[in-house]
């Protein structure tokens, strides 16, 4: 299992890696959003990997070692919701910046 | 009250005093007046108060705590010779006060010049009170930081910019050398602590890091008492309103430099080093000065230059390392800053009074002002050391310690010669200034007629020199007990006898004396056709302008350089600056991951192929997401919707129920928000370039395979290396077994959100509003391309269609397209509605929450649009987006600001249990609102983000109708969403 997760991780980071420093800003968002699936599966996979045990403890005292740990989980929650900020920023930063510029390259202009 | 207390009051009085004078309005002379007067006046009082405790060479103390990990302590410390310097400064300052209430036109702004003088008075005395060396560098700084903005006060004069800038420059450098040289000598004692510094004097200087050490200090020194050959930002810095040259440029902050010097000659002073740097750059300056001053056409440059020469006559004394050189030394910077503040103010009065300040134009004003001239004449022979005065005495120590025999030959002769012709200059220009300004014909030509400046205007010139005459004339009972008290604690108790009085016989030193005084005579009477003629600037080095060398220097540096660098290893472009990201991100880590890493464990244990096969769905996805992004796009992005749902499910999986939710539900709005943006973008083609740049396109894309491929690898490896290990103690078991005893809610990742760490949930939800205000303002002055402004090519097609059907009118094609799916989403709505309120209600206890609830909705709005249409929507529906943010954030900030309220910190929570009828007992907790706050805000936020998107879409062709320049004007009018 872990090794299935840990090689999805690097196939995500890696497609994302390569889709950054490509020249389009559609090619960027999309690693964008593909590096911040395979940051936010990283952290996660740092609490371990568990199955069946959700962190939803019932009331009075339990077993801390039943459950999931639930620190990566309030992190990575926090960070699907403002990765799905940046990238509506950077989509509308990439629209005005075609409209203003006329192109869709990362620097604003062709190469030549 | 004791005397620390006063110490650290006299500090802090004047940094109160420059805040209440920066507010002051604008035209309140008399209030600044007042105030910065009774500052210098309490300073001098408490001074005048503590000399008894620093009398006999006592030390007053008061120590702060700074910073104890580092030893480093705010140390207040006077002694004989800061009080000297605290007198100076308060005094002087006081008169300088008074002065400045006449000399300043109602016009400047005066509560800016008071509060700059009155912060420069403050750092002074920080400066020579400072009992650690790194307190005493900051200080140091902060004069020459005041000082730049005094003299850059009249700041629309460019000569007043050039100046202050010269003036930063060249100081402000300096005091970084210092800084290092305290640093060095701090190492070498190992205490930054004055008084362990000053009692170290041989460890400083057996050290083998005593030479940069000593470089590094007499930089800072030698910079700010304008020594050669650093001398040039001095006479810029006459720029400055004269009550400022007068205190700052003369008196005190030109005194600081050779103030360390005396500081630090107890420790430092009697190596060869020291003798011959200091002496030599001593006795450049003083002689240097002196010559340049003689051919000053300005009042100000002249006395600026004969301040260059006594400053430098005080290194000369000092560089010498005998004690007695060194009573002179502080002997003549007491009498300098006597006669030659008096002489700013006198040259200030003149400008003040004739309108001009250069002495082509000026002569006979002895008639028109007596009393001034008087005055200024008594000054200048102060300057010029003419007997019974203040400045003969001094000058006369100075002549007799250069005329003691030295084991070096050339020593022997230069010293004395040396001596002797700077104080011939010094009488010649101030003959100068005197026969030049108030003898000879009536002046010509002036803008106004001179009369005497008002009496209080004078007084602070009339104090100053009764103090030349009565220490010239009976120094015995006047300064030698300051004196003494002053050089006690720097020379310590063994100062040899020294003796004050006016007549010491016919010896040698007398006769330099009578040759320097006649010789400046005659010099001025050989000299007096040249001058006459008005050339300005001395002969011979005229053309040696430091300020023409410093331009230079900087515009090497700040331009050449600079440019030269940018050009090297700068780059606009993005690609080059993420490359170089990535390659850091990736080599870093991977350098410790070779020596740190351990075994790695490879297990198959517990594989299960159901989830083999998901991951190679994901796998497959992502790298076909990646290799469609650039030409099918609508493909690429569902494909990374296939990897989003993928990562869903893992989380789902892994027992991560909440984040499955949210995960989902913001790849839902993702997609749409994407696929709003994807209309705006322009088609993409195959390009035509030639094959070399396809050649060189396709190496580059090969090397970014390579690091793409090595971040992956580097990514798996740690991530399995961590997963495989035992988890250390952490932090988690404390939220899950407290989640419901502290906070009330079984669902630890919520109690967690809103409970244990809300202070960065409410962090997190102020970004996601700032982002939304960003991404609706910036598509407010949304200008498209020009080739997507034109209806897209569906649209058009299905137009052309209407057209022809004679009984369809155009857009019926649109509105028909989907419509059962789009009355089922009508429908839909209310559902939607009801599922956010259960994902919120129950978030506290079971999966789901604010963020997730907040999501739903706005995918509920978002859902309406689709359905029927921007334009439908927005005449049936008013969503105020902005109101939901500012609610939701206000929300969040009252649960907090509540539990502070009743005394708890800041965003504590409450919770007990509800009796509701049919509903029965709920846990109410006040992290509920808190969450309540978290759903208006995401709401507002996703909602106010897609809605500016989707409105995009009707904006358009009204641009494209009103032809195709568009002008801002059009589009910013064209008000997007109703949004209030």
């Amino acid at each position: 299992m872990e090794l299935v997760l840990a090689i999805g991780i690097g196939v995500l980071t890696s497609c994302g890696v390569f889709l950054m420093l490509r020249p389009r800003t559609f090619q960027v968002i999309i690693g964008l959003s593909l590096l911040s699936y395979a940051v936010n599966l990283f952290i996660f996979s740092m609490g371990r990997l568990k199955v069946g045990a959700a962190p939803v403890t019932a009331s009075g005292t339990i077993d801390p070692t039943q459950f999931a740990d639930p620190v990566p989980q309030a992190l990575v929650l926090t960070a699907i919701v403002i990765g799905f900020a940046m990238t509506a920023l950077f989509l509308v930063v990439l629209l005005a910046a075609r409209g203003v510029t006329g192109t869709d390259h990362v620097d604003g202009r062709e190469q030549r | 009250m004791t005397p620390s207390f006063l110490l650290t009051l006299a500090l802090l009085l004047p940094f109160g005093a420059a805040l209440v004078a920066a507010l002051l309005p604008q035209n309140a002379r008399n209030a600044e007046v007042w105030l910065a007067g009774t500052v210098a006046v309490a300073g001098l009082g408490i001074m005048i108060y503590l000399f008894p405790q620093v009398a006999h060479g006592g030390v007053v103390r008061q120590e702060i705590q700074w910073i104890p990990a580092l030893h480093l302590n705010l140390i207040l410390r006077l002694d004989g010779f800061s009080w000297l310097f605290g007198m100076l400064i308060t005094g002087v300052g006081f008169l300088v006060v008074l002065y400045a209430r006449y000399y300043m036109s109602p016009k400047d702004p005066v509560p800016r010049f008071f509060a700059f003088f009155l912060a420069f008075m403050g750092s002074m005395l920080g400066l020579v009170l400072s009992g650690n060396i790194i307190q005493l560098v900051i200080f140091w700084e902060l004069t020459s930081l005041t000082s730049f903005l005094l003299i850059g006060y009249w700041f629309h004069l460019a000569q007043a910019r050039d100046g202050a800038r010269m003036a930063l420059t060249v100081t402000g450098l300096g005091g970084l050398g210092l800084l290092i040289g305290m640093l060095i000598i701090g190492q070498i004692v190992g205490s930054y602590d004055l008084d362990v510094v000053l009692a170290s004097g041989d460890l400083i200087r057996e050290s083998s890091l005593y030479l940069p050490a000593l470089l590094l200090v007499l930089l800072g020194a030698l910079t700010k008492s304008a020594q050669f050959p650093f001398h040039f930002w001095l006479p810029h810095a006459m720029a400055a309103p004269t009550p400022v040259s007068a205190y700052l440029h003369s008196a005190t902050m030109v005194k600081a430099g050779v103030f360390l010097l005396v500081r630090f000659w107890p420790v430092m002073a009697g190596t060869d080093a020291w003798f011959w740097i200091v002496t030599c750059a001593g006795m450049a300056t003083l002689i240097f000065g002196a010559y340049a001053a003689i051919f000053q056409t300005d009042l100000k440059g002249l006395l600026a230059y004969s301040t260059i020469s006594h400053l430098g006559l005080i290194t000369t004394l000092l560089g010498m390392s005998t004690p007695l050189a060194t009573v002179a030394a502080i002997f003549h910077i007491a009498n300098h800053a006597t006669f030659k503040a008096s002489l700013f103010m006198a040259a200030g009065i003149i400008d003040h009074e004739t309108g001009t300040r250069d002495i082509r134009k000026l002569s006979g004003l002895f008639r028109f002002m007596p009393f001034t001239a008087t005055l200024a004449m008594v000054a200048s022979a102060a300057m010029a050391g003419v007997p019974l005065l203040n400045g003969f005495l001094s000058k006369e120590m100075f002549f007799a310690e250069t005329a003691e025999r030295d084991a070096n030959a050339f020593v022997n002769l230069a010293l004395p010669i040396g001596a002797t012709i700077g104080s011939m200059f010094a009488v010649v220009y101030s003959l100068r200034f005197v026969h030049g300004v108030f003898f000879g014909p009536k002046p010509e030509g002036l803008s106004k007629v001179p009369h005497e400046p008002p009496a209080l205007m004078r007084r602070p010139i009339e104090i100053l020199v009764l103090i030349c005459l009565v220490v010239g004339i009976i120094p015995g009972i006047t300064i030698a007990p300051y004196l003494a008290a002053a050089v006690v604690s720097v020379t310590g108790p063994d100062t040899p006898y020294y003796s004050l009085s006016v007549w010491h016989g016919f010896n040698f030193a007398l006769a330099m004396s009578a040759i320097a005084l006649v010789g400046g005579v005659l010099l001025y009477w050989a000299l007096y056709g040249y001058l006459a003629k008005g050339v300005d600037g001395p002969p011979l080095i005229r053309q040696l302008k430091g300020q023409r060398i410093f331009e230079r220097i900087m515009l090497t540096i700040t331009s050449k350089w600079a440019r030269r660098l940018e050009a090297r290893f700068g780059t606009r472009r993005l690609q080059p600056q993420l490359f170089m990201l990535f390659l850091l991100a990736v080599g870093l880590p991977a350098s410790l991951l070779v020596t740190r890493l351990g075994g790695i464990n490879l297990t198959i244990a517990g594989f299960d192929p159901a989830f083999a096969l998901l991951w190679a769905v994901g796998i497959v996805c992502a790298v076909a997401a990646a290799q469609q992004a650039k030409f099918h796009r609508l493909v690429s992005l569902v494909l990374l919707g296939g990897t989003g749902i993928v990562t869903c499910i893992t989380f789902v999986w892994f027992s991560a129920p909440d984040l499955a939710i949210t995960q989902l539900l913001v790849e839902i709005v993702t997609t749409v928000l994407i696929l709003l943006g994807l209309r705006w973008l322009p088609k993409r083609v195959e390009d035509m370039r030639d094959e070399a740049q396809l050649m060189k396109a396709r190496l580059r894309r090969y090397r970014d395979l390579v690091l793409a491929g090595l971040a992956g690898v580097g990514m798996t490896i740690i991530a399995y290396a961590v997963m495989t290990r035992q988890i250390p103690p952490g932090i988690s078991e404390y939220f899950l077994e407290n989640a419901y005893k502290l906070g009330g809610g079984t669902n630890v990742v919520n109690v967690m959100l809103v409970d244990f760490r809300a202070f960065d949930t409410l962090g997190e939800i102020t970004v996601l509003g700032i982002v939304a205000l960003t991404v609706f303002s910036t598509l407010r002055r949304f200008r498209p391309a020009r080739e997507s402004i034109a209806k897209p090519e569906q649209q058009r097609i299905q137009n052309e269609f209407d057209d022809r059907a004679p009984e369809r009118s155009e857009g019926d094609t649109v509105n028909e397209y989907l419509l059962i799916p789009s009355v089922i989403m009508n429908w839909m709505f209310p559902v939607i509605i009801v599922l956010a309120v259960h994902l919120f209600l129950r978030g506290h206890d079971q999966p789901g929450g604010g963020f997730a609830a907040g999501i739903v909705m706005s995918i509920g709005f978002i859902l309406q649009y689709m359905a029927g249409g921007t334009r439908w929507v927005e005449d049936r529906l008013r969503i105020l987006p902005v109101r939901w943010i500012g609610s939701g954030l206000l929300l969040a900030l009252l649960v907090g600001v509540a539990a502070q309220v009743v005394g708890y910190p800041f965003m504590t929570t409450a919770f007990q249990y509800v009796e509701i009828p049919y509903i029965g007992r709920v846990p109410l907790a006040s992290a509920l609102i808190f969450d309540l706050g978290v759903f208006s805000l995401v709401v507002g936020a996703t909602v106010l983000i897609l809605i500016a998107l989707a409105h995009q879409s009707i904006r358009s062709p009204k641009a494209a109708r009103n032809a195709a320049p568009i002008r801002e004007a059009e589009v910013s009018s064209d008000a997007p969403v109703e949004i209030r």
